[in-house]
C-alpha cells in the first residue's frame, strides 16, 4: 500500500466555523441520565469524505455522543442530521441501512459464530432474510445467489483486512486486535457512506496499529468514506485527522486542525487539569 | 476421556441424518431387546407395545426441542411458556373438529376436518405466541421469559374455567370442556383407520406374530409422527441455514451490535417465536393429543421443563442435536426406566416398604434390599436421575451432545471460492 500518511490535511481546506458539504452534523445534542448532564448541548459537523477526529477527557460524553447519534440511545434533546436527513432518534437499524454505522469501543464479535459468519451477517437488504423465501424451494434460487455473492464479497473483506486465514474460526478465539479488525470488516459489509469508529485502536499492537490506519486511508481515498474517529492516543488523532474535535464536560470545547487545536490554551487546560 | 467424549466423538463422524435415524433404531432395539428378555411368548406383541409408545414419545419430544431450538438455541429467546403454547394448539384444533353432534354429556365442537383442525390449531398458536412477545420485545430478555410463563398459566387456567366450557357463538355451540376436557377426532385414529384400511395386510401379517391391533396402530401413529419430526426437520433447517438464521444466531450473540448492522430485530424475533410457537401448537395436538382427547391437567409447566431438558442434553443451538436430545430424555431417561421398574423383578427378594429397610439391608453386607427397593420405585426415582444427568451435562458439556458443532447459518457452502490459479480441483 502506499505511504497512508500522506494522506491527511491536503484535502479540501476545513476551517473550525465553515464546513463545506457536511455529511454529519450535530446540533445542540443533549443527553441526560437522570440527573447527570453527559452530553450539553454538542455541536459539530462531520464532512463528507473527511477523516475527523473527537478526542476528549474520559467523561467529555464522546461515546454518549457516539450513543445519541447512532441511535443506542434517545438524545433529550438537539438535532441529529445525516445526508441532509433528520437522524435525530432513529433506531440503529434504520440508521444503518441509510448507510451510517459504528463500531464498538470495546469489539463486539458475535463470539459464537464464525468469523465469515459475522462478516456474512452484515450486508443490508440480504433476500435470505425472508423465512419464505429461504424456506420455499421455488423461490429460494434468488437466496443461493444472493448468498454466493454476499459469500465472495465476504472473503474478498476478509482478504482486506487480512484475516481470511480465521474465516472458519468462531470469533470468540479472535484475539483483541484481530476482534478490531473484524469488527471493520463487518461495518464495511454493509456498504456504509460513514463509519463511527469508537476507540478502534485501544489495545491494539503497533504494527496492526498501522496495518488499521493503512486500511481507513485506503478506503476514504478509494471508495470516499467518511470517518469520525474517538480515540485516546493523541498523536494518531494529530497525525491522521484533518479536522479535530475536542469535547470536554459534555459540549464542544474547540474544533480545528491539528495545529490549531495543539496550541488552544483551554484544551491543553481541559486535558491536564489547566496546571500549564 | 469422559465416557460423553468418546460418544460424542462417533457422533462426529456420522452424517446427521443417518445418525438420527441409527440413534433412534439403537433405542428401538433396547425396547426389543427388553421386550424379549420379559415377554416370554407375548415378546413380540410386548416389543410392538414398547416402540409404539417410545417413538410417539420421542417424536412428539423431537418436535418440541425443534421448536424449542429455533427460539432459544438459535435466537436466544427465552420461552417458558411452552405448554401454554400446545394448549392453544390442541384446544384450537379440538374446538374445530369436536363433532357437532357429540355423546351426551360432551362438548359439541365445529365439526371441521381435521387438517382444518391442525392449520388452524398452528395459526392460532402463532397468533397467540406474537400477541405474547409484542409486550415483551421492548423489555429486556429476562421479561420474555416471565410474560410466557404467565401466558402458558392464563391459558391453561382459561381452558379449565368453566365459563368457558361450552358457549353459544350465532347459535353455534363450542366450548372447551372446562375441567372434563373436550374429546375430537384424533390423528392417531386417522393412523388407526389408515393401517386397518390399506394396512390390512401388515395387520394380518403381525397378527400372525401375536402383535395386537392397537399397539400396531400406535406403532403406525409413531412412525407418522417421526415423519412429521422430519419435516420440521427440513423446514427448521432451511430457515435455519439461511441469512434469516443468520440474524436470528447474531440476535442472540449481541442484539445490539445485530441492531447497528442493519437488522430490525424485532421483527425476526416476533416472526421466529410465531414459528416456533405454531410448531409447540402442532405438536400439542400430535402429542398431547394423540387420544383425541385434551383436558387443562396434560398442559402443566412440567412438560416445558422436559423440554427444556431434552435440549439440554441434545445441545441447544443445533437442529440434530434436538432430535438426539429429545430421543435421549423422552427415550432413555423417561420411558426406558419405567419399564424397566415394571418388568424386571429380583427373584425371590421383595421390595422393603421404605428406604430405611432398603439401606439397612447394606448394614449385613446384603445389597438386594436396596436394589429392589430402587427398581420398584424407580419411575419416581428416574426424575433423579434426570436431575443427575442434567448436572452432569451443564458442568462437563455445557453444549450437550451436539451443540459444539459448528452448524454456519448460510445457505451455500463457506469455503473459499476456487479462483484457478493454484487451486486444488474437488472430485
Amino acid at each position: 500500500m502506499s505511504e497512508p500518511d500522506a494522506a491527511p490535511r491536503q484535502e479540501t481546506a476545513v476551517t473550525s466555523d465553515a464546513i463545506e458539504s457536511p455529511l454529519l452534523e450535530v446540533d445542540g445534542l443533549r443527553k441526560e441520565f437522570g440527573g447527570v448532564v453527559a452530553v450539553d448541548g454538542a455541536t459539530f459537523s462531520v464532512a463528507e469524505g473527511s477523516l475527523t477526529g473527537l478526542i476528549g477527557p474520559n467523561g467529555a460524553g464522546k461515546s454518549t455522543t457516539f450513543n445519541c447519534i447512532t441511535g443506542i440511545h434517545e438524545p433529550t434533546g438537539g438535532r441529529v442530521t445525516f445526508d441532509g436527513q433528520s437522524i435525530t432518534g432513529l433506531p440503529p437499524y434504520t440508521l444503518a441501512n441509510r448507510g451510517l454505522v459504528r463500531t464498538f469501543q470495546i469489539a463486539r464479535e458475535l463470539s459464537e459464530m464464525t468469523v465469515i459468519e459475522n462478516v456474512m451477517l452484515a450486508p443490508g437488504g440480504q433476500v435470505g432474510e425472508s423465512v419464505i423465501r429461504s424456506v420455499t424451494p421455488g423461490l429460494r434460487g434468488d437466496v443461493i445467489e444472493a448468498e454466493t455473492a454476499v459469500r465472495d464479497r465476504a472473503w474478498e473483506t476478509l482478504e482486506f483486512f487480512e484475516i481470511n486465514h480465521l474465516a472458519h474460526e468462531n470469533a470468540g478465539n479472535l484475539s483483541g486486535g484481530q476482534r478490531k479488525l473484524l469488527e471493520m470488516a463487518r461495518v464495511l459489509m454493509t456498504e456504509p457512506e460513514m463509519i463511527l469508529l469508537d476507540e478502534p485502536l485501544a489495545g491494539v499492537n503497533p504494527t496492526l496499529e498501522e496495518k488499521l490506519l493503512e486500511r481507513i486511508h485506503e478506503l476514504r481515498r478509494e471508495q470516499g468514506l467518511t470517518f469520525l474517529l474517538v480515540e485516546h492516543d493523541m498523536d494518531v488523532i494529530m497525525n491522521n485527522c484533518e479536522h479535530i474535535i475536542v469535547m470536554h464536560q459534555g459540549s464542544v470545547l474547540a474544533e480545528g486542525d491539528a495545529e490549531t487545536i495543539k496550541s488552544d490554551e483551554r484544551v491543553l487546560e481541559a486535558y491536564l487539569g489547566g496546571d500549564v | 476421556m469422559s465416557t460423553v467424549d468418546s460418544v460424542r466423538n462417533r457422533l462426529d463422524t456420522l452424517p446427521d441424518v443417518g445418525l438420527v435415524i441409527g440413534f433412534i433404531a439403537s433405542i428401538w432395539a433396547v425396547m426389543l431387546v427388553l421386550a424379549i428378555a420379559v415377554g416370554g411368548a407375548n415378546w413380540a406383541n410386548l416389543a410392538a407395545g414398547f416402540i409404539g409408545s417410545v417413538t410417539v414419545l420421542m417424536g412428539g419430544y423431537a418436535i418440541l426441542a425443534l421448536a424449542l431450538n429455533l427460539q432459544w438455541g438459535y435466537t436466544g429467546l427465552f420461552n417458558i411458556g411452552i405448554a401454554g403454547f400446545m394448549a392453544v394448539g390442541a384446544y384450537t384444533t379440538a374446538v374445530l373438529t369436536a363433532p357437532t353432534d357429540p355423546a351426551a354429556g360432551a362438548v359439541p365442537g365445529l365439526g371441521l376436518p381435521l387438517w382444518v383442525g391442525l392449520i388452524g390449531g398452528m395459526v392460532m398458536a402463532a397468533i397467540i405466541g406474537g400477541l405474547a412477545a409484542l409486550p415483551a420485545l421492548r423489555l429486556k430478555a429476562d421479561y420474555l421469559a416471565i410474560v410466557t410463563v404467565a401466558f402458558s398459566e392464563i391459558i391453561r387456567l382459561v381452558v379449565n374455567w368453566n365459563g368457558l366450557a361450552e358457549v353459544s357463538l350465532f347459535g353455534v355451540p363450542f366450548g372447551t370442556g372446562g375441567a372434563t376436557g373436550i374429546s375430537f377426532k384424533s390423528a392417531n385414529e386417522v393412523a388407526s383407520t389408515f393401517i386397518n384400511g390399506v394396512g390390512q395386510p401388515i395387520v394380518a401379517a403381525a397378527e400372525g406374530v401375536g402383535v395386537s391391533g392397537p399397539n400396531l396402530a400406535n406403532l403406525t401413529y409413531g412412525i407418522l409422527l417421526l415423519l412429521v419430526v422430519a419435516a420440521s426437520y427440513w423446514v427448521l433447517a432451511r430457515i435455519t441455514n439461511s441469512p434469516f438464521g443468520r440474524v436470528l444466531k447474531a440476535i442472540r450473540e449481541d442484539e445490539t451490535v445485530t441492531q447497528s448492522l442493519g437488522k430490525d430485530t424485532r421483527r425476526f424475533k416476533i416472526k421466529t417465536f410465531m414459528i416456533g410457537c405454531a410448531l409447540m401448537g402442532l405438536a400439542g395436538v400430535l402429542f398431547r393429543g394423540q387420544a383425541g382427547y385434551v383436558s387443562p391437567q396434560q398442559f402443566r409447566p412440567t412438560i416445558t421443563f422436559y423440554v427444556f431438558a431434552a435440549l439440554i442434553i441434545g445441545g441447544s443451538g443445533s437442529n440434530t442435536g434436538s432430535i438426539i436430545g429429545a430421543a435421549t430424555f423422552s427415550g432413555l431417561l423417561f420411558y426406558l426406566p419405567a419399564r424397566l421398574g415394571e418388568n424386571v423383578s429380583l427373584g425371590g427378594t421383595r421390595a422393603p416398604g421404605n428406604i430405611i429397610d432398603a439401606v439397612a439391608g447394606l448394614g449385613s453386607l446384603d445389597p438386594l434390599p436396596l436394589l429392589a427397593y430402587t427398581i420398584s420405585n424407580i419411575s419416581t426415582l428416574r426424575f433423579v436421575l434426570i436431575g443427575v444427568v442434567l448436572i452432569y451435562i451443564i458442568q462437563n458439556q455445557p453444549d450437550g451432545l451436539l451443540g459444539h458443532r459448528n452448524e454456519p447459518a448460510t445457505s451455500v457452502s463457506l469455503d473459499r471460492p476456487q479462483s484457478g490459479s493454484g487451486g486444488e480441483t474437488d472430485e
